[in-house]
């Protein structure tokens, strides 16, 4: 039986049409893009190709506003360090205690560094206040770096809101929007945002590869220093494959927006409706009005998240949890837990996340299992027995 | 992804033993919600023979925990009580054939279980903890100094991130791992400077006469296990000694203590046959 994934927000299959585009560059064509010869040289158009459907999956008004990195968390390190090296006389930080790592470990570092950093708390429903923001918002704010959309719950941001603030105030803006990008549609030519990270493998193209906009007019100084490539912008030698990979990722996640709105949010809510009918002492984690089309993160009360996944695991279904167990750190998730989420619910939290690749049958299939899996499990615990 | 070996997904698979024995002769409770894992113990105990005859386990946890919980209940049917409470969180995880580090502690909280029940059977009530001169060190997971240096002692532990992985202690927000460096760093200095008055003081491998092995019992007592019992706020009393076999009584914080059963073989009786004759006995009196 093939593996039911539900597991995109971790991370996805590289669509077919990638793999494809992607090969003459791991054969054939192996050429550098910066070599003077045709043979290496004629590679750099296909660069420039994928940098035009990357600028037209988030309307950029210009490709020259992309530049290709080898992944979020370098894009996310990028954006936030080279606009404090541009303002080296301003030292404040201002972000959100649910960040991904790839934003919040770079600003707890610069916590031990000399920077100051506010980071936004956020409600049961995991927002942020935005009048908490515009207090925050001082002459000695450097950055402001807040997600498009959180990789554990799929609660979006009011990002036109936070980058008009941002705008108004003459702060750079920085969103990490690696969960978002393709999933959720978004013009740069409307959005006032300076910086945006995002990542290949989240969206069907693979890993190792991502993109950071930065708005024409932006401060930039370079993160990786090295040659000439991405206008000296980035140095490297181009990731020629994966790069091509991310272009045609773009471009079919553009024509797939539509149906991550209609399809992919029908099947999501019929798994979330269906777990939260069949199995009792449940709930949904994060707000379900602003919220990614293909997330839910259900609280299963009582039971232990890592135990859940690996009987899962054995019905060859693929998900993920914020519990403590299953984070390597000991401490269960910090977004559910600066949601203020109570302890019975975060240890049993699973997140369900699906690509355009799941199907009906995948739901019928996790739902055939599911409530067997923590009704066995509710049996062991020693808690909750009066009411399971 | 973690590492478990077979045996720990097998248990895990098929647990044996999960529920609760009615009215049953010993309960142990320990961990909580909060932390991510908790166990309920509860036993079959053969009063005239002192048997466990029968061991049951409710776990809320990871595989790893589960598995623990299992291999618990497994190894301890068919003990006495004595010979269960000389079970090591080692030899649970060495049953699974090993544990990742980092779930070591799954181990160590069917140990704890396991003390738990096994002093409730002996008179102290099922969730008593000992308080005493405790001092919380991790506020995450509410670890006290007194689990902390007692996993580093039976462990052998070395770095904070041994004691993370045993007691989960410096495991959340971290901030205590300053002060686990500390006792680490304290254990192991008083640890160095005892070998050094071992060596010089080592009793002769010869056999004693009654007075001789009163004095050296005495001896021993204050100088290697009083300043441990009063360090948590006990004491202890010698009552009597009847040729080989030492007669002790707990006082202070160590009356009612859950752990004075495991106190008697671990730190008493162990630190008299080292210090004065391999086959020396004791056994605790209660009023």
């Amino acid at each position: 039986m093939k593996t039911v994934y539900v597991d995109n927000n971790a991370t996805t299959m590289v669509a077919p049409e990638v793999f494809e585009a992607m090969t003459p560059f791991l054969t054939d064509r192996y050429g550098n893009p910066s070599s003077m010869h045709t043979f290496g040289g004629k590679n750099h158009a296909d660069i420039e190709e994928a940098r035009e459907s990357v600028a037209d999956l988030i309307g950029a008004s210009d490709p020259s506003e992309i530049i290709f990195t080898s992944c979020g968390t370098e894009s996310d390190n990028t954006a936030i360090i080279s606009t404090l090296r541009a303002y080296p006389e301003k030292r404040h930080i201002i972000t959100t205690k649910v960040e991904h790592p790839a934003v919040l470990n770079v600003c707890k570092y610069l916590d031990t560094a000399g920077y100051r950093v506010t980071y936004l708390g956020v409600d049961g429903e995991g927002m942020i206040d935005l009048n908490e923001l515009k207090t925050a918002i001082d002459p000695d704010t450097a950055i402001i770096s807040i997600m498009y959309a959180n990789n554990e719950t799929g609660v979006i941001f009011p990002v036109e809101e936070i980058a008009e603030i941002a705008r108004v105030r003459g702060v750079v803006f920085h969103t990490d929007a690696v969960q978002a990008a393709g999933k959720i549609p978004f013009k740069m030519t409307g959005l006032p945002v300076d910086l945006l990270a995002l990542s290949g493998h989240k969206l069907h193209a693979p890993k190792g590869v991502g993109a950071l906009y930065v708005r024409k007019g932006t401060k930039f100084v370079p993160f990786l220093i090295g040659g000439h490539q991405e206008q000296t912008r980035r140095g490297g030698t181009e990731n020629v494959a994966s790069i091509v990979g991310l272009g045609v990722a773009c471009r079919l996640a553009k024509k797939a927006v539509e149906e991550e709105r209609t399809r992919i949010k029908g099947l999501r809510d019929r798994l979330e409706s269906a777990i939260l009918e069949k199995v009792p002492n449940t709930r949904v984690n994060g707000s379900t009005e602003s919220r990614l089309p293909n997330t839910s993160n259900v609280g299963f009360e009582f039971v232990e998240g890592e135990a859940i996944l690996l009987k899962l695991d054995e019905k060859d279904i693929a998900a993920s949890s914020g519990s403590a167990c299953t984070s390597g750190s000991l401490a269960p998730s910090h977004v559910l837990r600066a949601m203020g989420i109570p302890f019975t619910f975060i240890q049993g939290s699973i997140r369900f996340s699906l690509s355009r690749y799941n199907t009906d049958k995948d739901i019928d299939y996790i739902m055939e299992h599911l409530p067997s899996v923590i009704e066995r499990l509710r049996q062991i615990s020693p808690y909750g027995r009066e009411k399971a | 992804m973690w590492n478990y070996s077979e045996k720990v997904m097998e248990h895990f698979r098929n647990p044996r033993n999960v529920g609760e024995i009615e009215n049953p002769e010993a309960v142990g409770e320990v961990g909580n919600i909060v932390c991510g894992d908790a166990l309920r113990l509860t036993l079959r105990i053969d009063k005239e023979t002192d048997t466990i005859i029968d061991a049951k386990f409710q776990t809320f946890g990871c595989a790893s925990a589960i598995a623990s919980s299992s291999a618990l209940t497994e190894m301890i049917k068919g003990m006495t009580v004595d010979e269960a409470s000389k079970v090591t969180n080692k030899e649970i995880a060495d049953f699974l054939e090993g544990l990742p580090d980092e779930k070591m502690h799954c181990s160590v909280m069917g140990m704890e279980a396991l003390e738990k029940a096994i002093a409730n059977y002996r008179g102290a009530p099922a969730k008593k903890e000992m308080v005493g001169e405790e001092r919380i060190i991790c506020k995450c997971f509410s670890v006290t100094d007194k689990k902390i240096v007692r996993a580093i002692r039976e462990n052998n532990l070395k770095t904070v991130e041994e004691v993370t992985n045993y007691t989960k202690a410096g495991g959340g927000c971290g901030r205590c791992k300053g002060e686990i460096e500390k006792l680490l760093k304290e254990f192991w200095e008083k640890e160095a400077t005892k070998k050094e008055v071992r060596t010089e003081e080592r009793p002769p491998a010869r056999k004693l006469t009654n007075l001789e092995r009163i004095n050296l019992v005495q001896e021993t007592i204050e100088r290697e296990i009083r300043p441990r019992l009063r360090a948590d706020g006990g004491d202890i009393a010698l009552v009597d000694i009847d040729r080989k076999k030492v007669y002790v009584k707990f006082l202070g914080a160590c009356l009612g203590c859950p752990s004075t059963g495991v106190t008697t073989k671990a730190l008493v009786e162990a630190k008299l046959k080292e210090f004065v004759e391999e086959d020396i006995e004791v056994e605790e009196v209660r009023e």
